[in-house]
């Protein structure tokens, strides 16, 4: 019975969370790397893209709600989301023809696009600010717990409880449809293939009669997607402020390097890699071991590596360390 | 004529290094571009594949004025290319490089799939290997069927036989050979001069830029000049 | 001496519009808003200075502005501030320091084992012993001092402290303390490809945020430190005086008004002051043979290599100038807000405004960098003025009451981060070469 204790302990607080975070930066990380490795560059605006694509979520379901339409218990959002995709692919096309496009065709240095993707960034989040304003507002209108931790408790009869909320579950859910469809369309389709031999060997790919204009539309289109997508359910889980997500790009970065930049799986395991660190560094392990051990051996104090003050300092740590140690991440030179 | 170049001049930025080339390649022909290092041979092709601007001179294929197309339009008019360096997709199958040769001629795949796995065995063998992990040989047959997915009618390879064993040289010449009875006629650089020349019925002796012989293979073969100055005696 | 006041002059054109904007900005707003604006633009045109010199003279893209920063206010606090007396007497607070730097230096030292320790299991094991021990150290050492010494006073002072120096001492010594740190810095990460320096600046410098931010009895944090001392007078003291009180009153102003800016003045000429001598000391730097080799190393890294330039440690040694000098600015600016906020500190408006100032200015040249500052800065307060200005021109054929008008009038205030983004994408676009361009040098 302790024992199991401690693993509804760890399954609440560190399984469930760490996942739901995990699929987050993982579907963040997923743009990032994808843009780097087709377009050479680092985008620092995917965070802006993401709250772009959470706020036209938001604007499409206040519509949606207007016409009395509800799919409770789900939230209304996953209604929005087909077309604020639509939207978030637009607005990305947009701000690659009038902004990256000229710097691409010039065959400028990358830092020059890096530095361009500042200006994008400022330029959304301010466009986000006046549209819908800075404030908090919430995504999910839908149920909020498929079982709660009192419930479970009674059901199950232990002292330690488990909580899955509704939007854990659609994060963890939709995130797995996403990145299957994701992998399905490079490595299965033509169109996909292309892409990846575009981002192997750019020469040779044109003298294959690849297309750049072609490669450049499904990039941004999976972008789009995976940003709206990403954004989106970030907002849902926890609350849409807009802020939030310029504070989302480093840990995205940190997601998508120790994975090894370029390389989607490695982008997807980085996400892992650094929610779980967040989680696993900052949690108090002594109620965990209070169920393994007797209680009078228990250390005193608490028995926690960093206090949790510092919880996302950990990713910055870890992009740092990643940065200085093994700049190449944990899958070398893959390319998507 | 299937490919005539007249008088292209190119270079980089500016500096000028092919100086007035010409080159004429007609159906069925082996044609072979030789030179010493620096020559501008590889210059030479990518000017006549359009992956460098020409400031002067005329690309004419199947008669018809091709200067101002962009690769992939030559592509799609029948000519392939093999370029000298990074000529295959490192991270992706065997198989996967040659469906993206076929990028642009989708419906004939299979049957030039075929052709290609008939011709190099060896890639049919090691379809879905990582075409990154192939030996030297095996990478520059993958970039030659690469090239000929898309069922080309003339095949220009930059030194194919670049960094591979004499034996699985020769046998590249023999597929070449192959190749171009099946109806693909080939403009080829190379350096391995003597053995390109004794199986090509054109040659191209190229000079700072300039040609300095044009003749069959066999004449120049036993002309004591050139083999002086550029076969090593 | 002659050329020199030639090429000079080109600029003059632009320092006179800063000049009038100054001036527009005094007559039709105040003087005091203006001379507000004036100090924030000095300091950031020297906050441009410095990383125009990395990168518009090496091509070191350092998003750390940030840090560098704050750290230069965190050196204001512990120069200036009259030290906590009891943690000091009992010696816990020379411990916690001394801790503290073998903590951090513990960590970055890693990298140097290379030139000492050659066997990799002997690595590993030094490794695994120094993290236990430095763990053992904060257990029983660290921990227990940070709590005592937070919990002393802790609504006052909960902090080590400072010097009880000037406070202007503490631009010198920032200036220094960071390019010690940028030394440790750019020794670990300079060799990084641009775009994944920009990336580990960044980093770094979100982590000295957030130490500083937690680490409370270093300055106490997001408590903040407040009353730093002054280097000029107060308002109260002057507004005694009567002798200015009678200047006040023949200048037509009130006597509150008139102190106050008197005070800024002041602040403006002692920015002005430092402003110029790192301006001359690196002009003087650029036309020197070091001047020449730095932009031989930019332009071309491998020919310069095969000159025999060891590029590595020119890239260093600029990496440490640029960041001492964002130091100082970053000094001068908690001295002239006579407080430090940890929390204050956004990449957005440290890092990234910085470089849009860059940007614009003209990358390579110092005149660029301080025009830069002075535009951009002058631009990011007056943007949301300019934006109701906007707004009302173009919905004025509509209502007061009209819900679309009053809806973008209410935030008009984001239309600064709009306009600053489409400044920097117009101007990367269209004027690559920013408002003055680099000087042609030999
Ligand atoms: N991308 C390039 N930019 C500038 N110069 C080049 C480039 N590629 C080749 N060159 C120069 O062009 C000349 C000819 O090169 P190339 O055509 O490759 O010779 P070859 O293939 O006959 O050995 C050489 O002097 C080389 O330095
Ligand atoms: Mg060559």
């Amino acid at each position: 019975m302790e024992i199991i204790n401690a693993f509804a302990l760890i399954i609440n607080y560190i399984i469930i969370p760490g996942l739901t975070y995990g699929c987050q930066l993982a579907l963040g990380a997923l743009g990032v790397t994808i843009i780097y490795t087709v377009l050479r560059f680092s985008n620092f605006a995917h965070g802006e893209l993401m709250s772009f694509g959470a706020m036209t979520s938001i604007l499409i379901t206040w519509i949606i709600s207007y016409f009395g339409i509800s799919i409770f218990p789900l939230p209304t959002v996953i209604l929005a989301l087909p077309i604020s995709i639509l939207i978030t692919i637009s607005y990305c096309l947009l701000v690659d023809k009038f902004c990256f496009k000229y710097h691409r065709e010039k065959n400028s240095k990358n830092v020059i696009s890096l530095i361009v993707s500042i200006g994008v960034m400022f330029f959304t989040s301010g466009l986000i600010r006046v549209l819908i304003g800075p404030n908090d507002r919430t995504i999910n209108d839908g149920e909020r717990f498929i079982i709660s931790a009192r419930e479970f408790k009674e059901i199950t009869g232990l002292t330690e409880g488990i909580s899955l909320k509704l939007s854990q579950s659609i994060t963890i859910i939709v995130s797995i449809i996403a990145v299957v469809l994701l992998f399905w369309f490079l490595n299965k389709t033509k169109t996909g293939k292309s892409m990846r031999a575009y981002s192997d060997n750019k020469d040779l790919a044109l003298l294959s009669g690849i297309k750049t204009e072609n490669i450049i539309f499904y990039t941004w289109l999976i972008t789009g997607t995976l940003a709206c997508i990403a954004g989106t359910l970030y907002g849902l889980d926890k609350s849409y402020k807009p802020f939030t997500y310029l504070q989302l790009v480093l840990p995205i970065f940190a997601a998508a390097i120790v994975g090894g930049i370029g390389n989607p799986v490695g982008a997807i395991i980085g996400g892992f890699v650094i929610s779980f660190s967040e989680l696993l560094i900052t949690f108090s392990y002594n109620k965990f071991l209070s169920y393994l051990i007797p209680i009078n051996f228990l250390p005193e104090g608490s028995l926690q590596l960093l206090s949790t003050n510092y919880k996302i300092a950990i990713s910055f740590i870890i992009l740092v360390l990643v940065l200085i140690l093994k700049p190449t991440g944990i899958y070398k030179g893959k390319l998507l | 004529m299937l490919l005539d170049v007249k008088e292209i001049i190119c270079g980089y930025e500016n500096t000028i290094i092919v100086d007035g080339c010409n080159f004429s390649v007609k159906k069925g022909d082996i044609a072979c571009i030789v030179g010493p290092n620096g020559a501008g041979k590889s210059t030479a092709m990518k000017a006549i594949f359009g992956l460098i601007p020409i400031k002067s001179g005329k690309v004419i294929f199947k008669n018809e004025d091709i200067t101002s197309l962009n690769p992939q339009e030559r592509v799609m008019k029948g000519m392939s290319f093999v370029p000298q360096n990074n000529n295959i997709f490192q991270e992706m199958s065997v198989e996967e490089n040659l469906e993206m040769g076929a990028f642009i001629h989708q419906s004939s795949m299979n049957k030039n799939l075929k052709n290609v796995y008939n011709l190099f065995p060896i890639l049919n063998e090691k379809k879905s290997q990582i075409a990154g992990e192939l030996s030297g040989g095996q990478r520059q047959q993958l970039a030659v069927g690469r090239a000929l997915m898309t069922n080309p009618v003339l095949l220009m390879l930059d030194e194919p036989s670049a960094g591979v064993s004499p034996i699985v040289m020769k046998d590249l010449f023999k597929k070449l050979q192959v190749i171009s009875k099946m109806g693909t006629s080939i403009l080829v650089v190379e350096q391995n001069a003597k053995q390109a020349l004794e199986i090509s019925n054109l040659g191209f002796v190229l000079q700072n830029g300039k040609n300095k012989y044009n003749d069959t293979g066999k004449a120049l073969l036993q002309n004591p000049e050139v083999r002086v100055s550029f076969l090593g005696g | 001496m002659k050329t020199d006041f030639i090429s000079e002059k080109k600029y003059i054109n632009s320092y006179f519009v800063c000049a009038f904007l100054f001036l527009l900005v005094g007559l039709f707003q105040s003087w005091n808003v203006a001379f507000s604006i004036l100090n924030l633009c000095l300091i950031s045109s020297i906050m441009s200075i410095g990383i125009n010199i990395q990168w518009g003279n090496s091509g070191i893209v350092n998003f750390g502005v940030m840090g560098f920063a704050a750290i230069g206010g965190l050196c204001g606090v512990l120069i200036s501030m009259p030290p906590t007396l009891e943690v000091w007497k009992d010696g816990t607070a020379i411990i916690l320091i001394i801790l503290f730097s073998f903590l951090i230096s513990g960590i970055l030292i890693k990298k140097f084992w290379k030139i000492f320790v050659h066997n990799k299991h002997l690595k590993i094991l030094l490794s695994i012993i120094i993290i236990l021990f430095s763990l053992y150290l904060i257990k029983s050492i660290f921990i227990p001092s940070t709590n005592f010494i937070e919990n002393t006073n802790s609504a006052k002072t909960g902090y080590i402290g400072g010097l009880n120096l000037p406070i202007i001492l503490s631009w010198p010594i920032a200036g220094l303390f960071c390019g010690v740190i940028a030394f440790l810095i750019g020794k670990i990460a300079l060799g990084l490809r641009s775009d994944y320096l920009a990336i580990a600046t960044l980093g770094i410098s979100e982590i000295i945020i957030y130490i500083i931010k937690n680490e409370e009895w270093l300055a106490r944090g997001v408590k903040n430190v407040n009353g730093l001392p002054r280097p000029v007078p107060y308002e109260i003291d002057l507004q005694k005086n009567e002798f200015l009180q009678i200047i006040s009153e023949t200048l037509n102003l009130s006597v509150i008004e008139f102190s106050s800016l008197i005070v800024k003045s002041l602040y403006s000429i002692l920015f002005i002051l430092v402003l110029l001598i790192i301006f001359f000391l690196l002009q003087k730097a650029i036309k020197s043979p070091w001047g020449r080799m730095m932009r031989a190393v930019r332009d071309n890294e491998i020919s310069a290599e095969a000159m025999g330039i060891n590029v590595k440690k020119r890239h260093l040694q600029v990496f440490i100038i640029g960041s001492a000098i964002i130091g100082i600015s970053g000094a001068m600016l908690t001295t002239l807000d006579g407080q430090f906020t940890p929390s204050s500190y956004q990449p957005l408006r440290y890092t990234f405004l910085i470089w849009i100032m860059v940007i614009i200015g003209g990358s390579g040249n110092n005149h660029g960098a301080i025009i830069g500052g002075f535009a951009i800065w002058f631009f990011w307060i007056q943007a949301e003025p300019i934006g109701i200005f906007l707004i009302e021109l173009i919905t004025i054929f509509l209502s007061d009451q009209n819900e679309m008008k009053l809806y973008l009038l209410n935030h008009a205030a984001y239309m600064r981060l709009l306009l600053m983004g489409l400044v920097l994408i117009l101007a990367l676009r269209f004027f690559p070469k920013g408002i003055i361009e680099e000087e042609k040098r030999l």
